[in-house]
């Protein structure tokens, strides 16, 4: 097994840990000292026995020395770095940081995450503000119901001479205006109340069907084989705190329910098993349309996959609608992803299915086969809007490199893909990384 | 000047209270309710100033402000504007449409007097 990038500092590292001399450790394994000083360094990347050389006299699992996690964590190291000039200097010497100071690294991804999100709910609350037109009018009707107290009150309060029938007219004025502003009030005190369960949340719906989704991990034994209750399944989401993410859930279970039904598990299962996950061959034995064959593959539960699968899918406008992750495969978390990715090539070319090994940037860099298909989701009538979808199956690539591979990325901001002609924004990394 | 000025606003208790105290202070208090034919209003009655609220029914203070400006008859009568929302935004688009004053609620009566003042000595 290839050694990550950062396999060098790790052991560098542990060496330092134990108070153990570079040439004593280089002895133990029976290498040069200036040769594991390369591979300290991480200008040599090492493998194989001599990684389990190392991790013996170490006294570390070789795992941890090479943990795979560390994509994940670069990823968002880098994405916090973006807009920040003396992290971006530091680009070059993420793998160090993040290979020697692990914990620090972990609380820095963490917070840019958290960062992130508290943005969001600031630009939901903003947009609440601006565009809410219920909170306008309230404020608006609040507003004037004060001016006419203020003023009736004015004139009640500084007019010495004032008759008794204005008096009267005045007082009676008074006690309407307060009468509407205390119902006013009330009104905008139980709306912003309503409202602050929303604010307080950090997630978008969206994000609360993929943590739903993700808990159950994707799969729905009560749903199997006869029309299982929904609402049940529903009831018991907790993850789902708004109305709009408990209906997202229910279009997403009722569909399931509508694929199981076509595909049921035990036989579908065994076919994918035979066909090795080949969509193509699986949607032309059932007799049914690829886009719900890469649906039930996704849905299958792990012990009945050869390998891990992953599945995103997305409307017209591009926008992800559905993510199942596969380990590796970076996705964006907020915005668009990367527009090569065949997702949206099939995009722009309706009902051609495409099929294509592609590859990600990282260390050392990710291949996976790739299926995608772009449907007509509803037939809404001759006349009516032609309703697309693409979706987008995710397999490890297994050959080994023998195809050819179209290098896509995640998103523009975190690739280092820098003449890109699909570029749409500049890169925060710089060349080389 | 004359002492005749046309109150556009939707608001009765509003519109009692500042007709109670422009009168005092020795105006004549006209006052009109509806926004669609409010420009109407103002060619008719000839007022010395009009009072213009922005959030009318049918049809919004700032349109009206546009027609006033427009017309040359009314070139020169000077406009208050009032309004529920005091934003920036507000306040540039009402300069930029000719209003000769801008006001946000809530305002004092002290505050309207000398605005209307104001605006008569000039």
């Amino acid at each position: 097994m290839a050694s990550s990038h950062m396999t060098g500092s790790r052991i560098r590292e542990r060496r330092l840990v134990l108070g153990m001399r570079q040439s004593d450790l280089a002895k133990a394994v029976g290498i040069s000292p200036s040769y594991l000083n390369l591979i300290e360094h991480n200008r040599r990347r090492i493998g194989g026995k001599l990684l389990v050389d190392l991790a013996r006299t170490l006294e570390v699992e070789a795992s941890l020395l090479t943990e795979g996690a560390e994509a994940a964590l670069l990823e968002e190291l880098r994405e916090a770095a973006a807009g920040n000039a003396e992290a971006r200097d530091e680009l070059a010497r993420i793998d160090e940081f993040a290979g020697r100071f692990p914990g620090w690294a972990q609380l820095l991804a963490e917070k840019h995450r958290r960062v992130g999100e508290l943005e969001r709910i600031v630009e939901t609350l903003t947009d609440r503000m601006t565009h809410d037109p219920f909170l306008s009018a309230s404020l608006h009707e609040v507003l004037s119901t004060v001016t006419a107290i203020r003023s009736t009150a004015a004139i009640l309060a500084d007019t010495e001479d004032l008759d008794r029938d204005w008096q009267i007219r005045f007082h009676r004025n008074l006690r309407d205006e307060s009468q509407r502003l205390a119902e006013g009030a009330q009104a905008l005190v139980s709306y912003l109340d309503d409202n602050s369960a929303d604010a307080s949340q950090q997630q978008s719906p969206r994000e609360e069907v993929e943590a739903f989704l993700q808990r159950h991990e994707f799969h729905f034994a009560e749903l199997e084989g006869r029309p299982g209750n929904v609402e049940a399944i529903l009831a018991g989401g907790v993850e789902l705190t708004t109305p709009a993410a408990r209906d997202m859930a229910r279009r997403h279970l009722e569909r399931y329910v509508q694929d199981a039904q076509i595909l049921p598990l035990e036989t579908f299962a065994e076919a994918a098993q035979q066909m090795q996950l080949d969509p193509g061959r699986l949607a032309q034995h059932f007799a049914t349309d690829p886009g719900m064959v890469f649906r039930r593959l996704a849905a299958l539960p792990e012990d009945k996959l050869p390998v891990r699968v992953g599945l995103v899918i997305c409307d017209g406008s591009g926008a992800l609608t559905f993510r199942r992750p596969l380990p590796g495969f970076a996705l964006p978390r907020f915005g668009a992803a990367c527009p090569l990715w065949p997702l949206y090539q099939a995009l722009s070319r309706p009902m051609a299915p495409i099929r294509a090994v592609i590859e990600q940037p990282a260390r050392p860099p990710q291949r996976f086969l790739t299926f995608a298909l772009c449907q007509p989701v509803r037939m809404s009538g001759f006349g009516g809007p032609q309703v697309l979808e693409a979706a987008m199956l995710i397999l490890p690539d297994l050959s080994e490199g023998a195809e050819q591979t179209q290098l896509v990325g995640t998103s523009c901001r975190i690739c280092p893909r820098e003449s890109c002609p699909a570029r749409r924004e500049p890169s925060i990394l710089s060349a080389g990384i | 000047m004359g002492r005749n000025v046309l109150l556009i606003e939707d608001e009765p208790n509003i519109i009692e209270a500042i007709r109670f105290i422009l009168s005092r202070d020795g105006w004549s208090v006209m006052t009109h309710s509806d926004g669609r034919n409010a420009y109407q209003a103002v060619c008719q009655r000839k007022p010395d100033l009009v009072i213009l609220d922005v959030m009318l029914p049918g049809r919004s203070g700032f349109d009206i402000l546009q027609d006033i400006r427009a017309d040359e008859a009314l070139a020169g009568v000077p406009v208050l504007m009032l309004t529920a929302k005091g934003q920036s935004k507000d306040r540039d688009m009402a300069g930029l449409l000719g209003a000769s004053k801008f006001m946000t609620k809530p305002f004092s009566n002290a505050e309207v007097l000398a605005a209307v003042r104001e605006l008569a000595g000039s």
